[in-house]
């Protein structure tokens, strides 16, 4: 497999782009592999490339039910940051922020991550007060966050209205600079390549329906659409759908399900700087290279597994957009999609071992999965191959919710009085 | 320039009323009832923009929303232009033009006709489907400092509005029996069906005027009678009917769960000078127990090379512009085609005076009939002939033709023609079927997928479900409309024949890539015009290894532009299909997203601005505050008053006074934002007992407690004081933050765990008005007022309620309660009265030397007495013993929500973190909320902080700024010195009891 760039391309183009290969192959399952991914997402993808270039485990696959990159990695904001307030998350975000700095020149694929800077609106003094919390709490642990007024949020995002005369005035803002946005599909795409030309196979429209254990309990393989696959060790990472997955291997998962929707605008010149983020008011809000203006919202109430959220969620977000940016009122929503994310009661992933001896899983990133993809996949990689956490996730365990050693990155956004 | 390309007669523009608008700057002229679309045709023009990536000059495609080419950017005046509120993007086919309108072309720079942008179509033979993957990679930190801002200048299309919108939007909510998108023969024939049935029907069309097809199919008769005129005969009807709503201008955008269906209308948008009482656009949401969707067919374009040059243009659009906008597409008019329909367009211009200089058929087995028609009207007809592609970049002047022999093609000569109408046939459009989730079935003789069996209560009518031919589309409209209407009624409904004539069924349609005889790894040809995606570009993405259509999407961005692929999906699957070697099923569809055509954010928001934003709930005590000068706090819905400044005071001096004060004397506080729930019925005080951890069973009637609240975590969730009002009812207060929430949580439980117990909650939030009267000097101040409750400790000592009247008969509920450590009362009334009786205790509390005091004096005034707000000190990760709370817990009850939890090994380690107090050792600084706590001043990078501030303020009764913290082990580390680190130096602390005012709580009592 040739290496991309200009020259390669330019090369190429003389032959009318006639030369190239696969950026990965279409292999039929082996018979047993060392390891099996459950979910081609890009924590999934990202599992299979790091254990097979740091771990030298190549004889693995990744079993996806639909596309690669079909499900929350190419339904997302794709927002980047990391300015998360317990030590646990730090650690884990940070580390995925440490990665994201060279992913392109790692994978030898442009992700398009852009530093543009992730900026969190305060609105009461609540939020002042929580806001400060994070700012403090990243500063001592060498996270970049830092606090902004009113006026130098504005200064730093133009289209921002400070004004008072809104229903919530912005009071101020806390910034990460290195915080921003990366292209959703070519983070897939660019990990599916790299595990794939390092011997990993991808295999699509291959659904598991059940997981074989041995008499001793431990992993035996996964039952597919495509057959029996033998492996020695399993790891899950299915998102929305993992907790029934791991139901075939009979643990019961601490997850919800619940619809998350986006939109985008079309495409407009360039006329958004950053990432805004808005708790309060519940909704952020970017622009993509290719100009739309990426919105999101919170999840829908319920529980459910259909991508169809309610309009009442759509217009709750759209509101909040015009209230902060009132100059977008006159732009138009060109495509609303949703997703189903998996939460944990504390709102933080679960990444390690399972009760079931050769199984792990890799789950629970709710509304916030996208940002982690590269540290994600690299301590469960990690977790897998050597049958124990990596110190950066040995935090985000199963066993935390019956210790109640939680990790409630939700919590801090309790309103007050 | 004139109007040349009008025809000297026919269609329904208003030929009496010419309209200038300004194009790029330029006046030019239309008529009344042109969209911009047929005006600038008119005009001779048919270069109005620049596509997307490579900045190619492109033309008026399409007549209608599925315009990919013609997008503009439109303003309703100059001025409205100068202010910045314009709009981008809008298809110039669905703009009607009006007086003064200002229209500028888009994505161009310096000027549409010479564009700076146009140097990336040189270098496509780079820039081909993901190259930005591949490159701009090196060196690293020109990503994001050169090429993406280069990269994002190049892209986007029109500009966004610099303004805010001055424009109203308005919402609707409705209901309807049957529902039916589309106004042409079928959705008609459905309308008209179900409305003489006696259902209530809602029609909602895209455009203007209704009819859709019969607008333009000028041949055809319906009932004996030109269709324009039975069109307007079935309008006249329906509009006569006060049963149905007629929505012109209305896109039913999406199709959502359980038949709630959105529509968005355009309502001034057309207007120059529109009434201002109407919203520019109306947001409707309607569920409609059945809906019927007419939403017609889409004609495909013919994936030729170069087949996007200015003056190709879709046959039936050349059809509609002069049929109905009497608008000739050009001098020298070609029509390219594999199907009948594009037949008709030819015959039609011709009829009208055009020059049509050849028809060329990719069949070689076309209908006798329209050969024998077109010799009639004198055409040249070409069978077995494709284009091989255009001459000409901003306008074509000819097309290169081919001649098809099996699978190859050789050149056959060229055509000199300022115009090619095209057609590969039609795509039935599925969108709305799709988004309602029902499946789509291919048909393979018909080369579409058909709207499968329905999954909500929907059907489809007419061409949409691919039945062709008006006779055949009128009889499937009033099926559809007949079934719906009895399936929501239950009334038995006739169904209406029509008879119908001189509209012809069409047969023929391709897919796909055209033959042609050039090297096809040198020449484009379009597949998404918009996002400048090409046939090369699909194979590339396959051979790539994106073998899912979903793939090739995202790889190629063929169907992501403001079309939605509406022109382009067929033909993008067709070509991935050949490329994959695998059936289009097989390959299968992209998934259909609302909305069908964009929406104006301002009408998804509608009247949620401002103060509508989010309702603003005030007490009855606000304009009061207001009056005073007080400033407000956001606090979740409430407006409270934060503190109130006498003039020259900052906020920190009028807090010290307000605190000064109540400590001295006595001040007042409107706490109406409470929440309030009433808790009644023969298990309330059960019910309780489960709910917060403290025990209730043995609370005398007339007595307070103060009540805490666990989540199933076994962390606080909130607290408040509860009263025993009866034996079966209890005053329960919640955080203002937290009644909602709360009141969910109780029904929860009541409703799913025990259903058994007899308990009913209400909301009393609003029904009482709360005023706390607070400091050594309270009763003082409401003595006075009270009618006949006994205010002495001994009758009705600190944490008691009594029911009784105050101001000669006003009922009140008055506790003996403090959330400062002084003796205090919350006077709770009806708000209706609420003002009446605030006046008189302030009266009285000024009178007493006291003050009127907001919340971040009642926040400070907690604070020196340690008291906990829960979601400061608490934030869902503190349990009551952390905030020095066990006291709270009945040690004796069997089971409450959360207590399983608190036994969780962590819950129960040591070390957790604790509430404490801080005092800065210099006595002076005042710490920042939020800061953390470390043991050494100068920590090392990622060592774990001990805890953090929680509440900070310079305290009056203190003397000094005081604090309190959750710090890890923190009561075990009374006396210890600590450390906040700020950005410019640590602050020295000493941790103390949570506790700075009155230690024994004897002011409580007094």
């Amino acid at each position: 497999m040739t290496r991309f760039s200009f020259w390669d391309l330019a090369l190429k183009a003389l032959n009318a782009h006639q030369d190239w290969g696969h950026q990965w192959r279409k292999p039929d399952p082996k018979p047993e592999y060392d390891v099996i991914i459950i979910g081609a997402g890009g924590h999934g993808l990202a599992t299979a490339y790091y254990l097979a270039c740091e771990h030298g485990i190549t004889n693995v696959a990744v079993l996806e039910k639909g596309w690669l990159g079909g499900g929350n990695t190419g339904r997302n904001t794709t927002i980047v940051r990391s300015n998360y307030l317990w030590e646990e998350s730090e650690a884990l975000y940070d580390h995925a922020m440490d990665l994201w700095q060279d992913l392109s020149q790692e994978l030898n694929y442009n992700v398009m991550y852009s530093a543009r800077g992730v900026m969190m609106l305060a609105h009461t003094v609540h939020d002042i007060q929580v806001f400060k919390r994070h700012v403090h709490a990243n500063r001592l642990a060498g996270v970049q966050n830092e606090w902004l007024s009113a006026e130098e949020a504005k200064e730093f995002c133009p289209p921002l209205n400070i004004g008072r005369n809104i229903r919530y005035p912005v009071l101020g803002a806390a910034l990460q600079r290195k915080g921003g946005v990366a292209r959703h599909d070519a983070v897939a795409w660019g990990y599916a390549r790299g595990a794939d030309r390092r011997g990993v196979d991808i295999i699509q429209n291959c659904a598991v329906t059940g997981i074989r254990r041995h008499a001793d309990g431990s992993i035996a393989g996964v039952e597919t659409s495509r057959g029996f696959i033998g492996a020695k060790k399993v790891g899950v990472v299915a998102a929305g759908h993992t907790s029934v997955v791991m139901d075939m291997a009979g643990v019961r998962m601490p997850l919800e399900s619940n619809p998350l929707q986006a939109l985008v605008s079309e495409p407009v010149k360039p006329c958004f700087p950053c990432v805004v983020m808005s708790n309060t008011v519940h909704a952020y809000i970017s622009q993509s290279d290719k100009g739309e203006l990426v919105i999101g919202a919170g999840t829908d109430q319920y529980v459910s597994y259909s991508q169809t959220g309610g309009l009442q969620i759509t217009t709750h977000t759209v509101d909040a957009i015009c209230e902060l940016f009132p100059m977008f009122r006159r732009m138009r929503m060109l495509r609303n999609w949703g997703g189903i994310v998996d939460v944990t009661p504390d709102r933080s992933p679960i990444i390690g071992k399972t009760p079931v001896p050769g199984l792990y899983v890799n789950c629970g990133w709710g509304t916030g999965g996208f940002k982690a993809t590269p540290g994600s996949g690299h301590v469960f990689a990690h977790t897998i191959a050597r049958d124990e956490p990596h110190p950066v996730n040995a935090p985000f365990t199963l066993d935390r919710f019956r210790t109640g050693r939680l990790i409630d990155e939700a919590a801090a956004a309790a309103v007050a009085h | 320039m004139t109007l040349s390309f009008r025809t000297s007669k026919g269609g329904r523009i208003d030929r009496a009323k010419s309209v200038k608008f300004i194009f790029d700057g330029k006046t030019l002229v239309g008529q009344a009832g042109d969209t911009l679309a047929s005006a600038l045709l008119a005009n001779g023009i048919h270069l109005v923009g620049r596509s997307f990536k490579y900045h190619r000059p492109r033309g008026i495609l399409t007549a209608g929303s599925e315009e990919p080419n013609a997008l503009v950017g439109v303003a309703k005046s100059a001025a409205a232009a100068a202010a910045g509120q314009s709009v981008p993007n809008l298809r110039a086919t669905q703009v009607e033009i009006h007086e003064g309108m200002v229209i500028v072309s888009q994505n161009r720079w310096p000027s549409l006709g010479f564009d700076i942008g146009a140097v990336n179509d040189r270098l496509s033979p780079l820039f081909v489907a993901g190259f930005y993957y591949k490159t701009f990679m090196w060196p690293k930190s020109f990503w994001n400092r050169v090429y993406e801002p280069f990269i994002r200048a190049a892209a986007g299309l029109g500009k966004a509005p610099t303004a805010p919108d001055p424009d109203r939007y308005a919402n609707r909510y409705a209901h309807c029996d049957v529902l039916v998108a589309g106004s042409g023969p079928a959705g008609l024939a459905a309308a008209l069906t179900a409305t003489r049935s006696g259902a209530r029907v809602i029609l909602a069309y895209e455009q203007g005027e209704p009819g859709g097809s019969l607008l333009h199919d000028v041949g055809a008769q319906i009932d004996g009678r030109p269709a324009a005129e039975w069109v307007s005969a079935v309008i006249a009807e329906l509009a006569g009917n006060d049963r149905v709503t007629l929505l012109p201008r209305t896109t039913v955008f999406g199709y959502f769960n359980q038949n709630f269906i959105g529509l968005a209308e355009r309502v001034t948008d057309h207007l120059a000078d529109p009434d201002p009482s109407l919203p520019r656009e109306r947001l409707w949401q309607v569920r409609a127990r059945q809906v019927v969707l007419a939403t017609g067919a889409i004609e495909r374009p013919l994936v030729f090379p170069e087949n996007d040059r200015p003056g190709v243009m879709m046959a039936e659009a050349g059809r509609i512009y002069a049929n109905r906008f009497g608008v000739l597409p050009g001098r020298a008019i070609a029509v390219a085609t594999s199907c009948d329909s594009a037949w008709r367009a030819a015959f039609d211009i011709k009829a009208l005076g055009g020059n049509v200089v050849a028809i060329l058929d990719m069949r070689t087995d076309v209908d006798p009939a329209l050969k024998e028609k077109a010799r009639a009207h004198s055409i040249r007809v070409e069978t077995g002939c494709t284009v091989t592609g255009v001459k000409g970049t901003k306008r074509i002047e000819g097309v290169r033709l081919g001649r098809i022999s099996g699978d190859t093609v050789s050149s056959a000569g060229s055509l000199a023609c300022d115009c090619l109408l095209m057609s590969g046939g039609w795509t039935p459009n599925v969108s709305l079927h799709s988004q309602a989730r029902g499946k789509l079935d291919w048909h393979a003789d018909k080369g579409a997928f058909l709207p499968g069996d329905p999954v909500q209560a929907q059907r489809s009518a007419g061409s949409c479900r691919g039945i062709d031919g008006l006779a055949q589309v009128l009889a499937d409209g009033a099926r559809a409309g007949a079934e719906a209407a009895q399936a929501a009624t239950g009334n038995a409904v006739d169904v209406p024949a029509f008879s119908a004539s001189g509209s012809e069924v069409s047969s023929g349609w391709w897919l796909g890539a055209v033959p042609h005889d050039r090297d096809a790894s040198r020449v484009r040809a379009f597949v998404d015009f918009q996002n400048d995606v090409t046939a090369k570009d699909v194979k590339l993405a396959v051979r790539e290894g994106m073998h899912s259509i979903e793939h090739i999407k995202r790889y190629t961005t063929t169907g992501m532009a403001t079309d939605q692929g509406r022109l382009s999906n067929m033909n993008a699957l067709s070509i991935a299909s050949t490329a994959l070697a695998n059936e289009i099923p097989q390959v299968g569809l992209t998934t259909f997203r609302q909305p069908y055509t964009p929406v104006t954010f301002g009408t998804l928001a509608t009247t949620s601005r401002g103060d509508l934003f989010d309702p603003v709930r005030r007490t009855a005590i606000h304009d009061w505050a207001a009056a005073q000068g007080a400033a407000f706090e956001d606090v979740s819905l409430w407006k409270r008053a934060w503190y109130f400044p006498k003039s020259g005071e900052d906020m920190h001096a009028a807090v010290l006074r307000e605190c000064r004060t109540v400590r001295e004397s006595v001040g007042i506080f409107d706490a109406s934002t409470l929440g309030k729930i009433e808790v009644v019925g023969p298990d309330a005080a059960e019910f309780l007992e489960r709910i917060y951890t403290n025990p209730w069973k043995k609370l005398g009637i007339g007595r307070l407690r103060y009540g805490l609240m666990l989540n199933e975590a076994g962390f606080i969730m909130d607290d408040g004081v509860v009263g025993r009002i009866a034996e079966d009812r209890f005053h329960v207060t919640t955080t203002t933050g937290g009644a909602p929430r709360v009141l969910a949580h109780m029904e929860d439980y009541l409703q799913t765990e025990w259903a058994d117990l007899k308990v009913w909650l209400t909301s009393t939030t609003e029904q009482w008005a709360v005023i706390a009267v607070q400091g050594p000097k309270a009763r003082e101040a409401i003595a006075p007022l009270v009618d006949d409750i006994d205010l002495s400790t001994e009758a009705m000592p600190h944490m008691s309620v009594r029911q009784g009247h105050v101001m000669g008969g006003i009922p009140c509920r008055l506790f003996r309660m403090s959330f400062t450590g002084e003796a205090g009362y919350e006077i709770n009334v009806p708000p209706s009265r609420a003002r009446q009786v605030w006046d008189a205790v302030f009266a009285n509390v000024e009178r007493l030397g006291g003050c009127a005091y907001g919340t971040e004096t009642m926040h400070v005034l907690r604070a020196e007495k340690g008291y906990i707000i829960v979601g400061q000190e608490t934030d869902g990760t503190v349990t009551p013993d952390d905030v020095g709370m066990s006291w709270a817990i009945g040690k004796n009850k069997p089971d409450f929500v959360g207590k399983r939890s608190l036994a969780r090994p962590d819950l129960m380690a040591t070390g957790r973190k604790q509430l404490v107090g801080l005092l800065t050792k210099d006595g002076k600084a005042l710490l920042e909320e939020g800061a953390q706590v470390t043991a050494e001043a100068d920590p090392a990078p990622r060592t774990p902080a001990l805890g953090h501030v929680t509440s900070s303020y310079m305290s009056a009764a203190a003397g000094r700024p005081i604090a309190l913290a959750m710090i890890a082990n923190g009561r075990a580390r009374h006396g210890e010195t600590l450390h906040v680190p700020m950005p410019n130096g640590a602050i020295a602390v000493e941790v103390v009891p949570p506790l700075f005012v009155d230690p024994e709580g004897s002011r409580l009592n007094a």
